[in-house]
């Protein structure tokens, strides 16, 4: 008698308990995907914090990798001018080469060919000679600097080579050059 | 192709010798800058038995020795339309010609020929007249496989050059030279007239500055094929070919005369001095001794003395160095670019083109250094001469008609004519010496 008495208020508990847990169960499904953005909105300071940091460590990533890119396109791209029949390394010749100084310094392992180039004017065998002593001027200059001879290769293309085949002052201007191509 | 043409040499017989070898008369002067062209009728030739085979190569052979004979720029070739002769009809020896007749035309000299083909064999007898004197003053038959008609040609071109100027002329001469047919600089060759042309470095690379040994078996030149600059010497009949090994440019090689050696630019310190090597590119000795360019030498024809560029006085001028004393002097005081010096073979002149203006024109110039007279005007770019090997004639290259290519004129600058046709540029001439068969 009394066990059927407390198997009754068992049940009354329970079974209510079920139908509310089924129910509720039914509900948590429905309403999930409701819920999930919810943690952002109730933890926003720490996260955003970190995604700003990895932010910034990739673009500051990114800016070293441009700035390491820019300083190599300008120590390939940079030529060094000369002025006509002349090897004597000029003003803005010597700012140039003290950037790749610098550059090599900054890159122990970097090895490079010296180009020497001439424009058009002027006889072939002649250009060939004057392209050479050009790429030898640019060598010397750097070894002052402390850059070592063994990482400092020189040929010469005389006037057989030229970047711009214009027949006018800017073409033969940017024609005479040094030119540095990494090993 | 040697050995073929040493064959047909010996089937060369000798008709008859000059009537009358006119020793102490000089028909052509070459030194006279002012040379007067002498009238030359060349009418066609006769078939002596004439058929389908032989009547084509009667007028062809007497074309050849028409233009053969016009390039040297001794004669004026009259045209054949005056003539009042039938090859056919009329005969071709003294007793047969009526040469009243051709001095009515206004020719001096006349050459007739007659031409025979038989199972493959060509026999052709040529004879040079003076038609005022109606004299012979030259007769020959040759007889050789149709397919060396111009082989006889050129030696009965020879045989008129030597007779009517006292020098063999340049007709067993060559040209080599520089061409960017292919889209790289080659090494090319052809006969003296620009005929005949063939491509002789496929090295797809920068391959220039061609020079012949003085017994014309050898080129030596400088290519870029293995990196830098390197003198290659090539053996024409084999092809074989090695290159020297220095340190650093090696630039613009130029044979001794009469010897299996050579003076190129080397620059093993970083600068550059000419250097006398081996044939086989070892390292004789250093023979300028001058911080700054030195560069494309040039033999005087003796082996004795070598003429340069040089920087040494502040601006590229020729200088001119004695090799057994080493004594050094400037040769060119005029203007404030000279190079590209080229001795010529009588040992008196030496050609070089100079920039002013930012155009480059040819020169000549005494040995003494007096008297640099120029020989192109207001013609583009016209720069590396080389002499004929009688030095009646200099090659050199000019842009007067757009892209770079080969042109001849007389030493004194007259008759000045473009070579050769070829796609791309040509660059640097050089003319062989006559190169015994």
């Amino acid at each position: 008698m009394r066990k059927q008495v407390w198997l009754a208020m068992l049940m009354v508990v329970i079974l209510p308990f079920m139908l509310f847990t089924v129910s509720c169960a039914k509900k948590a499904v429905e309403t999930a995907p409701e819920t999930t953005p919810a943690p952002t909105t109730s933890a926003p300071g720490a996260a955003d914090e970190e995604a700003r940091r990895a932010r910034m460590l990739e673009e500051e990533r990114l800016r070293a990798e441009a700035a390491a890119a820019a300083a190599r396109d300008a120590f390939v791209n940079e030529n060094i001018p000369f002025e006509f029949d002349s090897s004597a390394i000029v003003p803005q010749a010597q700012q140039i080469l003290n950037a790749k100084a610098a550059y090599m310094r900054a890159n122990p392992n970097l090895a490079v060919t010296i180009e020497g180039h001439c424009d058009e004017r002027g006889t072939d065998a002649y250009n060939m000679a004057l392209g050479e002593r050009r790429a030898e001027s640019a060598k010397t200059f750097l070894m002052n600097l402390g850059i070592s001879a063994g990482r400092l290769d020189t040929i010469s293309y005389g006037e057989e080579k030229p970047l711009d085949p214009g027949q006018n002052e800017a073409a033969w201007a940017k024609n005479r050059r040094a030119q540095f191509v990494i090993e | 192709m040697q050995i073929n043409y040493v064959k047909i040499l010996a089937l060369f017989g000798l008709l008859m010798l000059p009537v009358c070898a006119p020793a102490e008369i000089k028909y052509i002067d070459l030194t006279n800058p002012f040379l007067r062209k002498i009238p030359l009728a060349v009418p066609e030739f006769r078939a002596m038995t004439p058929t389908e085979s032989e009547s084509p190569l009667a007028t062809s052979i007497a074309d050849q020795i028409s233009q053969m004979l016009d390039f040297t720029g001794y004669f004026k070739i009259l045209d054949r339309g005056s003539f009042l002769y039938d090859a056919q009809k009329s005969g071709i020896t003294q007793a047969e010609l009526n040469f009243a007749n051709w001095t009515t035309v206004g020719s001096e000299l006349l050459i007739t020929g007659g031409v025979q083909l038989q199972s493959g064999k060509l026999t052709v007898e040529m004879r040079l007249f003076d038609t005022f004197k109606s004299s012979l003053l030259l007769g020959k038959r040759y007889s050789a496989g149709v397919e060396d008609q111009r082989v006889m040609v050129r030696r009965f071109c020879s045989e008129v050059v030597q007779l009517l100027t006292g020098r063999p002329g340049i007709f067993d001469s060559r040209f080599a030279f520089v061409s960017t047919g292919t889209g790289n600089k080659e090494i090319y060759m052809c006969d003296f007239d620009g005929t005949n042309v063939r491509q002789v470095t496929r090295k797809r690379s920068i391959t220039s500055f061609p020079d012949w040994s003085s017994d014309g078996r050898h080129l030596a030149f400088t290519s870029f094929a293995n990196g830098p600059s390197q003198v290659f010497v090539h053996d024409i009949s084999s092809g074989i070919e090695h290159s020297a090994v220095f340190k650093g440019a090696q630039i613009a090689p130029a044979w001794a005369p009469n010897r299996f050696e050579l003076a190129a630019t080397l620059s093993l310190k970083g600068d550059q001095e000419i250097y006398l090597l081996t044939g086989g590119g070892k390292m004789i000795k250093k023979v300028t001794n001058s911080p700054g360019i030195d560069v494309e030498a040039t033999w005087s024809p003796d082996g004795k003395k070598l003429a340069f560029v040089s920087k040494r006085a502040g601006t590229p001028q020729i200088f001119v160095q004695d090799l057994s004393s080493g004594s050094v002097r400037r040769l060119t005081f005029q203007g404030q670019y000279n190079t590209q010096p080229n001795w010529s073979p009588k040992g008196d002149k030496i050609a070089y083109s100079a920039m002013e203006a930012g155009q480059l024109n040819i020169y000549v110039i005494d040995i003494e250094g007096n008297n640099p007279i120029r020989l192109t005007y207001n013609q583009g770019d016209n720069e590396a001469p080389s002499w004929a090997p009688d030095g009646s004639m200099i090659a050199f290259s000019s842009t007067r008609e757009g892209r770079s290519s080969i042109y001849v004129m007389t030493a004194f600058g007259t008759d000045q004519r473009r070579l050769l046709t070829l796609p791309g540029e040509q660059i640097h001439p050089k003319w062989s010496p006559n190169i015994a068969p």
